[in-house]
């Protein structure tokens, strides 16, 4: 248990900074409740010490929004790493009290799974969680390769797409992500081939769960993340594409970043999940619902 | 729900298709202290090729996690770590999807704490060299083996080794090895040296491909019982990516792409604690493999300096030089990176001529020398002879470019 590895000393606790007491006292990492996973929720925000806090995005991203809604979707921040690529995303990510591993472009899908490996011949007892959060093009146009052969191998662990549909962080050019006759940078008659099917090749690669949704329902984002960490630990890869818009790039004005979710949301980026059979089975283990003994009414 | 149909990580005999009562190799092998393993235990001779050198390197390297590309002439050294797991001596394997995928994963692996090797031929060793440079200042020990081969148009499969002059200024730790008994020794000084605390490095070991790799020689090797000490991931100069630390932000690889002064100086130190890292590791070759170089009859006139394949061509022309009645010196360096500047220096200090052949285009070693000895030796540094392509170097050629030489500077 991380938390156990390396302790402060007792008289010394009282000098540990204060982000560091309210995130073990009172935030994700250690709120057990006497549960196995944190019990933070989603409604709570603002209640506790979150695992990002800062960042340097742009204002209103929705991208933040769910980056910030992720961390607290994780069952066990305190055992789970990050890996990330080129992208808007890794300037909150590379914030927050989780490690985060920033590689070469497009290197993540690889990079996991060398180290998930690593962790579980060094950690036999102890489950880590390995998540890659990305953008679009960093996985399905430079990291396209080692996406699918991740999949295709069945490793586990969780890739979250940060699907903003353009390359946000290099200035507005068009990706793979990006729909068709779009006019951005690289792209100035609009883009010539459609939004890559990135669901669809998920599930021809047999990835064990598959989510779309938009960061519309803050406790539908944490839920389906846990749902995601929780197959790639013990059942297979688990994959999540959500809607981030970006409201520089598609010029949308900052109040209305919400209302753009909602009505892409309604359009063409509506929740859906894909459940392998056997996902599903362990699923709905862990998530059944302790039935109530006649004798506690 | 452990051990699921397709899951990546099988751990039980049963999940690996072997009889219950099965023992990985490796558990049925004794830790030994690395410096007992090069030193003192009893060797015995074996006759074989130098991939298979390096498979019982890798038998007594204790590796974690091996992660496999097939390319010509690497791909029977890889094969062979495949064989190695089946039978327990290594802990995980897979064939990745290519080799940026290959070194990127192997990264991945080496974040975690695990000892973690791989290995490549030219080609592969440039398609996968934005990753294979990010490794050192990701301060990842790692292994790879680089069985030398012709890069570039025409394409060709042949030994010829060009690749490595690419790596020279990566920070990777750079040994060469002249023959099969080198490919056996030197992956596990160089997985020793990677590891130390004031070091942690990646470090190659290149090979000439075919000539070493494909052919027999004699190997002395220590018994098959002892194995080198675990990979501690503790024993780190930047910690493992394994959360096992009180909650922190902890980039290891922190972005720092902004530009202001702060970006600057860390990306320029930690640049120069790399290659400050590189230095440090020579005291740990010299404890592991008795010196950066070898210097074959000091104090001559005429000196050759080479390093892999070459050095054996040298040592024959040595020979018949030397029933010539002409003393001709060897510098055989081992070890690229670090370049062993004095010890060289030292060796070539009364050398009026020096001459370095080479199988590859570039002349790179040859440049080497001439950086570290400029104004430092009154001795003349000739490149030659150098071949490559695939081609050998008969010993007539150099003693045919020791002749001109000898005309040349009189």
């Amino acid at each position: 248990m991380s938390l156990e590895t390396l302790r402060p000393s007792p008289a010394m606790q009282d000098f540990l900074p204060t982000e560091y007491k309210d995130l073990v006292e009172h935030g994700p990492y250690n709120n057990r409740n006497g549960k196995e996973h944190q019990t933070v929720k989603v409604t709570d925000m603002g209640k506790f010490k979150e695992v990002i806090e800062e960042h340097p995005m742009c204002a209103g991203c929705a991208m933040t929004l769910f980056i910030r809604l992720t961390y607290i979707g994780m069952p066990n921040p305190e055992h789970t790493i990050i890996v990330g690529t080129a992208g808007c995303g890794r300037l909150a990510i590379s914030q927050a009290s989780v490690p985060f591993i920033y590689g070469n472009y497009g290197d993540t899908n690889a990079v996991a799974s060398g180290l998930k490996r690593g962790l579980e011949v060094r950690y036999p007892n102890q489950k880590k969680d390995v998540i890659v959060m990305a953008g679009d093009g960093g996985l399905i146009d430079i990291g396209f390769q080692g996406l699918m052969h991740s999949w295709f191998r069945h490793e586990k662990f969780t890739t979250i797409m940060l699907d903003n549909e353009v390359y946000g962080n290099t200035g507005g050019q068009e990706s793979g992500m990006t729909n068709q006759g779009k006019v951005l940078k690289m792209a100035p008659r609009g883009k010539f081939g459609e939004k890559v099917d990135a669901l669809g090749l998920a599930k021809v690669a047999g990835v064990d769960y598959i989510a779309r949704l938009a960061p519309t329902n803050p406790s539908r984002v944490a839920r389906t993340v846990r749902r995601a960490i929780m197959v790639a630990r013990e059942v297979g890869s688990s994959y999540i594409q959500a809607y981030t818009s970006c409201n520089i790039e598609y010029s949308i004005p900052t109040p209305d970043v919400m209302k753009d979710a909602f009505e892409i949301e309604k359009e063409r980026y509506g929740f859906e999940e894909i459940i392998s059979p056997r996902a599903k089975e362990y699923l709905d283990e862990i998530e059944k619902k302790p039935k109530k003994k006649k004798s506690d009414k | 729900m452990a051990n699921v149909v397709g899951a990546a990580v099988c751990r039980t005999a049963a999940d690996e298709g072997k009889p219950a009562d099965w023992v990985p190799g490796g558990e049925r092998q004794k830790v030994v202290d690395p410096m007992k393993m090069f030193h003192e235990l009893p060797r015995e001779m074996q006759f074989i090729t130098g991939s298979e050198a390096a498979r019982e390197s890798m038998r007594r390297a204790n590796i974690d996690i091996a992660i496999a590309y097939p390319i010509t002439p690497q791909s029977e050294s890889m094969q062979q770590a495949g064989y190695l797991y089946d039978e327990g001596y290594i802990k995980e394997y897979y064939r990745a999807e290519e080799e940026i995928g290959t070194f990127s994963a192997i990264s991945g692996a080496s974040r975690a704490g695990v000892r973690s090797l791989t290995a490549t031929s030219g080609p592969g060793l440039m398609r996968g060299m934005e990753a294979i440079s990010s490794w050192p200042g990701a301060r990842t020990p790692i292994i790879m083996l680089n069985m030398c081969r012709v890069i570039n148009t025409p394409l060709a499969i042949q030994p010829d080794n060009i690749e490595m002059s690419f790596m020279l200024n990566t920070g990777i730790l750079m040994l060469h090895a002249e023959n099969q008994q080198d490919f056996y020794d030197f992956p596990l000084a160089a997985i020793c040296a990677s590891e130390q605390v004031d070091v942690t490095l990646p470090a190659v070991v290149s090979v000439d491909g075919f000539f070493c790799t494909h052919a027999r020689g004699p190997v002395m090797i220590t018994p098959e019982e002892y194995k080198l000490p675990p990979r501690d991931g503790w024993r780190s100069a930047v910690p493992a990516m394994d959360n096992e630390n009180p909650p922190a932000r902890i980039s290891r690889d922190a972005p720092i792409q902004k530009s202001n002064f702060i970006s600057y100086h860390m990306h320029s130190s930690w640049q120069q604690e790399v290659f400050a890292a590189v230095q440090r590791s020579a005291k740990y070759f010299h404890a592991y493999l008795g010196g950066l170089v070898e210097v074959v009859n000091p104090g001559a006139e005429d000196f050759i300096v080479a390093s892999g394949c070459a050095v054996s061509q040298a040592r024959e022309a040595v020979r018949q030089e030397g029933e010539a009645g002409r003393k001709v010196g060897l510098v055989k360096i081992k070890t690229i990176r670090p370049f062993p500047t004095e010890d060289i220096y030292e060796a070539l200090k009364g050398a009026k001529r020096i001459l370095v052949p080479e199988f590859n285009q570039a002349g790179w070693l040859h440049k080497e020398l001439c950086s570290v000895l400029y104004g430092r030796t009154k001795g003349v540094i000739k490149d030659g002879p150098r071949v490559y392509g695939g081609m050998t170097m008969p010993t007539e050629m150099i003693l045919e470019t020791l002749a001109e030489f000898r005309k040349e500077v009189k």
